[in-house]
């Protein structure tokens, strides 16, 4: 009998390509617990996958599902396209980075949570332009340095960074909002946990994960390091946290409906 | 047999009605005058035959989401007007590229800017020559009436699928409010099959992947390429045109297209009652431009007249055929400013002067 035991495998929504992420980029982790998802819920025939430019423009080598490039921003908008033409039964998610989903796809973004798009959102959040070399981002924070804020983030130049959860979970459509990061294993556990819940929940509404990530590369940092800047810099600001799970759902989703005959009533 | 039935309808809701019965249930848009109808119109029939009219947040997200649909296999289409349609370029250079048929509609308004919302022929050259970065073609027709306008409809939804490319019908204000009689079609629905669409990957096939991107510069090359014989086909296979007083090969020729072509009909029929030997030339597809029919009557013309509702754009296409050979003179007005019979007779009678 073989000593030999197999803990850990390539899961099947992978294909065999290698990643082309730098050396200790998370990207590759929350790839991972997304195709682990999809092989565990069984749904790798029903999924489609939509990765717009970023670092992760090239997921489409990766996921072994069918998938879709995207342009910078646009990715909720092709996946409504996908969700209102396929039948019900499909999987549809996006892979968004930050300056994607929070800069060039801010209207795409919010209009696809507020129509309820059945999709699931992975939000990669990292504070940073990766792809095109480390420039600022919607998310970077106060002071820090990029290749665009050489003298750091200036909030009174450029505002503050934004907080996605907490803005998507002002609207009514959304049924799951949660924010993970993919930097420990606990952490990591987590977040698989909150990628699972969302597609459970993809077929009742849209579905939000964003999770907190490194650039090592953009960050100037080693991979360690990173972690640790991460836990030190990121996570105070951008609480880890469920802000939106159906048993929260406001009320204002259910209960708002308005007296439309007014306009009748004026005239008369 | 039945006879059709005729029905009298403007021309942008017969438009919307004759997509709708060439197969296409999927419709993404943003409200832009002077298509507004074609819009209000898909989202009141979508639902009742079964399809989806979604209204975007704007013309980048329309024009992506045709991306999404169309990659998913189904007949989508979007309509839109001049500024907007500028604004759906970017999902328009991804259909090329990814090759996902789309079919757009194009109402075209006076420009540039915001302009006004009057008919104009202002977005020639973005539609043939423009709409997007990057090296690539789409089908564009120009209908001249109502009837055509539907026609070309099942038509342009027809070459989308055959060539996996986005095509446009091009019409302006004057097509898209006017109301005619129309019949349509009766020929079943071509159905086109799509192996290559994203739709959830079956465990017997390789994953799909819609897309445009390819980093190695001699492989996007050999893509760009493998495009380009495909527009060489389209070159070759689709270009239409139509001629008017052109048998008894006329020594002045007027080309213009859509409703300015319409117009000059009129122009003619007038002048030919003086005795003034005159025909038209109109392209139907302004991409591929009608290159071989209009060669054809370059030996016969003295001189060429382009008509257009703009500053000339359509007529660079005419000099290219035409040449040195014969000169070609330009009558237009810009701005949503509709040329008049009388003014098309004027400037004819200044060329034989
Ligand atoms: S640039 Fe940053 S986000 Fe992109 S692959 Fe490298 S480390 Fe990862």
């Amino acid at each position: 009998m073989s000593e030999e035991q197999l803990i850990f495998k390539r899961s099947k929504a992978l294909t065999d390509a290698y990643f082309h992420y730098c050396p200790g980029c998370t990207h590759g982790i929350a790839h991972r617990l997304i195709a682990e998802v999809i092989e565990e819920m069984d749904i790798q025939d029903k999924t489609i996958g939509v990765c717009p430019v970023g670092c992760s423009v090239l997921a489409y080598n990766y996921f072994d599902v069918d998938i879709h490039e995207a342009s910078h921003g646009r990715a909720p908008a092709v996946a409504t396209g996908i969700r209102r033409t396929l039948p019900q039964d499909r999987y549809v998610f996006t892979y968004q980075g930050d300056g994607d989903l929070a800069s060039i796809g801010m209207a795409e973004i919010v209009h696809a949570a507020n129509r309820g798009e059945k999709i699931t959102v992975v939000f990669i959040n990292n504070a940073i332009y990766g792809m095109t070399g480390g420039q600022m981002a919607p998310t970077t924070l106060p002071g820090m340095r990029t290749t665009t804020s050489p003298y750091g983030r200036d909030t009174a130049l450029c505002g503050h960074p934004i907080r996605m959860c907490e803005l998507l979970n002002t609207l009514v459509e959304p049924v799951f909002v949660a924010r993970g990061a993919v930097t420990t294993p606990k952490y990591i556990n987590r977040a698989k946990k909150l990628l699972r819940q969302a597609f459970e929940l993809q077929h009742t509404g849209f579905t939000f994960v964003e999770l907190l990530s490194t650039c090592p590369t953009g960050w100037g940092l080693t991979p360690e390091n990173s972690v640790a800047w991460l836990e030190r810099n990121m996570v105070p600001f951008f609480p880890l946290s469920v802000f939106r799970e159906p048993a929260a759902m406001p009320a204002a989703a259910t209960k708002y409906a308005p007296d439309l005959k007014v306009k009748d009533d004026a005239k008369a | 047999m039945a006879t059709a039935q005729r029905l009298l309808m403007k021309g942008t809701e017969a438009i919307a009605e004759a997509a709708i019965r060439a197969g296409c249930r999927h419709f993404f848009g943003y409200p832009i005058t002077p298509q507004n109808e074609i819009p209000e119109y898909m989202s009141k029939r979508l639902p009742q035959v079964g399809g989806v009219y979604l209204q975007a947040e704007s013309e980048v997200s329309a024009s992506n989401m045709l991306y999404g649909a169309g990659g998913s296999g189904v007949r989508v289409m979007t309509s839109s007007s001049s500024p907007g349609i500028a604004l759906m370029a970017e999902g328009f250079s991804y259909l090329c590229g990814s090759e996902i048929p789309a079919v757009v509609v194009n109402i075209m308004r006076g420009g540039p800017g915001l302009g006004d919302i009057q008919p104009s022929q202002g977005d020639y050259a973005m539609c043939t020559k423009g709409f997007g970065h990057g090296d690539k073609h789409a089908i564009v027709l120009a209908p001249s009436t109502v009837q055509e306008a539907v026609d070309l409809m099942a038509l342009a939804f027809d070459l989308a699928d055959q060539y996996r490319n986005p095509c446009v019908v091009m019409g302006d204000g004057l097509i898209g409010q006017m109301m005619e009689p129309v019949t349509f079609p009766e020929a079943p629905v071509k159905v086109y099959d799509k192996p290559w669409a994203a739709t959830g990957k079956p465990p017997t096939r390789k994953h799909n992947i819609i897309n445009s991107l390819y980093l190695d510069p001699e492989e996007l090359e050999r893509h760009v390429y493998h495009l380009f014989e495909k527009y060489e086909r389209m070159r070759a296979d689709e270009q239409r045109h139509e001629t008017f007083m052109l048998d008894d090969a006329p020594p002045v020729v007027i080309c213009a297209y859509g409703t300015m072509a319409r117009i000059a009909k009129t122009a003619i029929r007038e002048l030919r009652k003086t005795g003034v030997k005159i025909g038209l030339f109109r392209p139907i597809t302004a991409w591929p431009f009608p290159v071989e029919a209009l060669s054809g009557v370059v030996q016969s013309t003295k001189v060429f007249l382009a008509v257009e509702m703009s500053m000339g754009q359509m007529i660079e296409d005419v000099r290219m055929v035409v040449g040195r050979d014969r000169p070609v003179k330009f009558f237009g007005r810009p701005g949503g400013v509709i040329p008049t019979v009388e003014e098309i007779i004027h400037q004819v009678k200044l060329l034989s002067n």
